[in-house]
């Protein structure tokens, strides 16, 4: 097990290493530099300020220089918040995304899984076709829909909650990019819970414990529903990583300045070192929650063994 | 005596998309304390539903109907607290998956202890004390390190084993086994059941056991109940209705016996294959990342010798090597050692060379589904090789040959333009049979090919084969793993264990006499020793 760990880790370097290059090049390919906008900034000032940040120089020196400085564990300084390191706006934003992200990533699995279970325990009742509908309505309906249609009922309406921004993370302000981004989660997780569940419920072992007289409880939360737990333990690794580290659209439509929104702005200002910042934020919560949702695999189903 | 189970007038229908499906008519069962009856008809004759239904263990879209008595409550009805006070306790069951029945996320002491707290007042180390106990009283070895494995860390006996272990533990008065060996390997199976009928002695409760397998129903049974489409056709004592069976349809099963013998061919006789300590070797996994491969031994030196007009039987447990044998015989693998047809050496022939002898040489596998394509007349199925080995042969004349191979298979040549699955699956094993005769072969390696037939098709087929060879001359390799069929058909037995060969000899020595421990277990397997 402990050899499995370290192999993980062992391979995650390349990987890394492998996403950081390719995207490095691909920005720098891209036509455009930090400093060449309609700024109207004198050519001799940006060019000062090219050789400041080293733009000057071939692309694959400023390959190395940065791959250097990252080892010393340095993501650079923006280059358009003058006056910020890409690690300073991470440290603002990261936590407003994580925020965000690990209740709506809560909220989705907690009540997407008893969702998938109820229609499951019901499959082919009302409450079962009540569910499936919801859960597929719910993962069809894009975000830029569901985020005005929140911020239209339940902000400008009703007055409950906050129509934009951060205000501190006062709940009334999180609660509405929580549950725009938990709503297809949701319904992912409810649809394969329901289905798992189905599955597990018509098991054969299934119907030893019913045939050993086994109370409703333990057939159905002991003996079905910790097998149907697995396909979610596999969906929730990846998910989870896509939520923390912030959505671009939830984000910029609620105004929160999570790490989607750096990285929108920093996309569309050619910020190299806040985009490659970015890019190796979201690659290493992808590795990292792939990883935790394996070893979470593991531990649910003694039939898969690492070493 | 007093009955334990008394089952009246039982209905069970299922609600499908295709409308209702009655899966149990009317079935009338009694079951006395202390004694074991059987259940005994064809799989879908509704065995299985009925006791199901009388458990409250249908699928949903079941429902039962009529009295299912338990002294003097009826079980169909009942709350489910009151029915999970008699399931498990009272009455228990085990059934025909071993491999499934058992949750695989728990250990096996997790799940032995878990009913037993549950129908007992016994503290935790009580009852693992109990569960202890019965995995020593099913013979399971090393029981105090078992009941940390889990299921997938045991073979399919042993599992069928914890399923006795925890269907006993409460001390039940009623076992109910739903074809509890049918799905395990036969020396398996005859250790299982002795296993049953020991413990039935020991702890005296009263037995249902569901099969479709005749052997069995002698061997265990005092009485036994014969069904057929969802209703009970005949009952009685076993020797009874053994001896003078009253309804047809029971006269038939017993009659579906195979019997009679093969004689060996004349001394003189040609030999048409043989082969020398012929070897198979396959190479698992290894190369990738430099990890050595493990090499396993399918065939581990066997010599044999096919005379025309012999069949050879081979028989051996699942994955005994039986197939690959007759694979590497027919250089259809590669293989090691010496292999002759008809006097020539073929062991080093290339694809060219083997062509014209492919012809000489056809194989009958077992699943009469999978091997014929589903797109194709039967007509343009037999008459493919045709096509291939007689390129120059006119297309009235195919239809000609395959008009009379289908007659020699005694299927109606008029119905060769329809389509596989508008025939049942003996007619789809009459059809392959066709396509292996009508190239006219000296040789015909028959894989199983009554395995997934019922009782009395398999004699029809058996019966079509031992005609096709007397007529044609024809030499059969025949690989089952079922001795009654190939006590029926063949003259000369080989018996294969893990590759390797056990014992040889004439059908009369290996059934009669066999002289290895492991082939006698087999034969008290299959005939009821
Ligand atoms: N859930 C179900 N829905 C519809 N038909 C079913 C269902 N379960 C069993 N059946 C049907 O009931 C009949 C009897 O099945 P069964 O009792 O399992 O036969 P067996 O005698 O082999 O045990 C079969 O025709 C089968 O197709
Ligand atoms: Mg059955």
């Amino acid at each position: 097990m402990l050899r499995y760990v370290f192999r993980r880790l062992l391979t995650a370097i390349p990987t890394l290493f492998l996403i950081i290059t390719i995207s490095f090049f691909l920005m720098h390919i891209a036509p455009g530099g930090p400093f060449n906008m309609e700024r109207g900034i004198p050519p001799e000032i940006k060019a000062n300020i090219e050789r400041v940040f080293h733009l000057d120089e071939p692309v694959w020196m400023q390959y190395f220089r940065y791959l250097g400085n990252l080892a010393h564990g340095d993501l650079g300084p923006s280059y358009i918040l003058i006056n910020f390191s890409v690690a300073e706006l991470f440290a603002q934003s990261l936590p407003v995304s994580i925020r965000i992200g690990s209740w709506a990533m809560l909220l989705s699995l907690v009540v997407g899984s008893a969702m998938g279970v109820l229609a499951a325990l019901r499959h082919n009742k009302f409450i079962d076709f009540f569910i499936v509908t919801l859960a597929t309505g719910g993962s069809t309906l894009p975000t830029f829909v569901t985020a005005p249609l929140i911020q239209l009922i339940f902000g400008l309406t009703l007055k409950w909650i906050w129509i934009g921004g951060w205000h501190d993370g006062e709940l009334a302000a999180a609660i509405g990019p929580i549950v725009t981004l938990a709503l297809p989660q949701l319904a992912t997780v409810a649809r394969l819970m329901r289905g798992s569940m189905i599955e597990a419920l018509n098991a054969h072992h299934i119907r030893t414990a019913r045939a050993m007289g086994l109370s409703d409880f333990s057939v159905v939360v002991k003996h079905a529903m910790r097998g149907a737990l697995l396909p979610i333990v596999s969906y929730a690794g990846p998910a989870a990583a896509g939520l923390v580290t912030g959505s671009i659209i939830v984000e910029t439509i609620f105004q929160i300045p999570g790490v989607g929104r750096a990285f929108i702005d920093g996309a569309l200002n050619r910020d190299y070192t806040l985009v490659m910042g970015t890019v190796i934020l979201i690659a290493v919560f992808t590795i990292l929650f792939n990883f935790l949702s394996d070893l979470l695999y593991a531990l649910v189903d003694p039939r898969v063994r690492y070493d | 005596m007093k009955p334990v189970l008394e089952l009246k007038n039982i209905k069970v229908n299922f609600d499908t998309l295709d409308g209702n499906v009655a899966a149990v008519k009317n079935a009338n069962i009694v079951v006395k304390a202390g004694e074991t009856i059987a259940i005994v008809g064809e799989s879908g004759s509704g065995k299985s539903q009925l006791m199901m239904g009388a458990m409250g263990l249908l699928a949903a879209n079941g429902k039962a109907e009529g009295e299912a008595l338990f002294g003097d409550q009826n079980l169909i009805g009942m709350s489910k607290d009151q029915l999970n006070a008699i399931r498990g306790e009272k009455i228990t069951m085990i059934f025909q998956e071993p491999m499934t029945s058992l949750d695989p996320l728990y250990t096996i002491g997790n799940q032995l202890i878990e009913p037993i707290r549950r129908h007992t007042n016994l503290d935790r180390s009580a009852a693992r004390e109990c569960a202890l106990e019965m995995l020593t009283l099913v013979k399971i070895k090393e029981p105090e390190r078992r009941l940390r494995s889990y299921p997938h860390e045991m073979s399919g006996g042993q599992r069928q084993r914890v399923m006795i272990a925890m269907a006993l533990a409460n001390n039940p008065q009623l076992l109910i086994a739903d074809e509890p060996t049918t799905a395990l390997d036969v020396t398996v199976q005859a250790e299982i059941l002795e296993l049953m009928a020991s413990l039935q002695k020991k702890m005296g409760m009263a037995m249902v056991f569901i099969t479709h397998d005749l052997g069995i129903v002698k061997r265990i049974a005092n009485r036994v109940y014969v069904m057929r489409k969802g209703e009970v056709v005949e009952e009685g004592d076993t020797t009874t209705v053994f001896a003078k069976p009253k309804h047809e349809y029971t006269k038939a099963l017993l009659d579906a016996e195979p019997s009679g013998r093969k004689s060996p061919p004349s001394p003189k006789a040609p030999i048409i294959l043989s082969g020398s300590n012929v070897r198979v070797t396959f190479n698992i996994g290894g190369g990738f990342m430099g990890s050595p491969a493990i090499q396993l031994k399918a065939v581990d030196g066997i010599s044999l010798v096919l005379k025309q007009g012999q069949t050879i039987g081979i028989v051996g447990e699942s994955g005994s090597g039986k197939s690959t044998l007759a694979r590497a015989l027919l250089r259809l693998l590669p293989a090691q050692g010496a292999i002759n047809f008809e006097g020539r050496s073929i062991t080093d022939f290339d694809k060219t060379q083997m062509r014209p002898l492919r012809k000489q040489a056809q194989i009958v596998f077992q699943d009469p589904f999978g091997s014929l394509s589903p797109r194709m007349t039967v007509g343009q199925i037999i008459t493919e090789g045709l096509i291939v080995h007689e390129p120059a042969m006119t297309k009235a004349a195919r239809d000609l040959r395959a008009i009379q191979a289908l007659e020699e298979v005694q299927i109606d040549p008029t119905q060769r333009n329809r389509y596989p699955h508008e025939f049942s699956g003996g007619q789809r094993q009459r059809i392959a049979i066709a396509r292996a005769i009508i190239l006219k072969p000296k040789l015909i390696v028959l894989d199983e090919p009554t395995s997934a037939l019922d009782r009395q098709v398999q004699k029809q087929i058996v019966d079509l084969l031992r005609d096709l060879q007397k007529a044609n001359d024809l030499s059969y390799l025949f690989i089952s793993h079922d001795l009654a069929v190939v006590r029926a058909m063949a003259d000369f037995v080989i018996v294969m264990k893990d590759g390797a060969m056990v014992e040889q000899g004439s059908v009369e020595d290996i059934m009669d006499h066999p002289r290895e421990q492991y082939t006698r277990n087999l034969m008290a397997a299959a005939f009821n020793g």
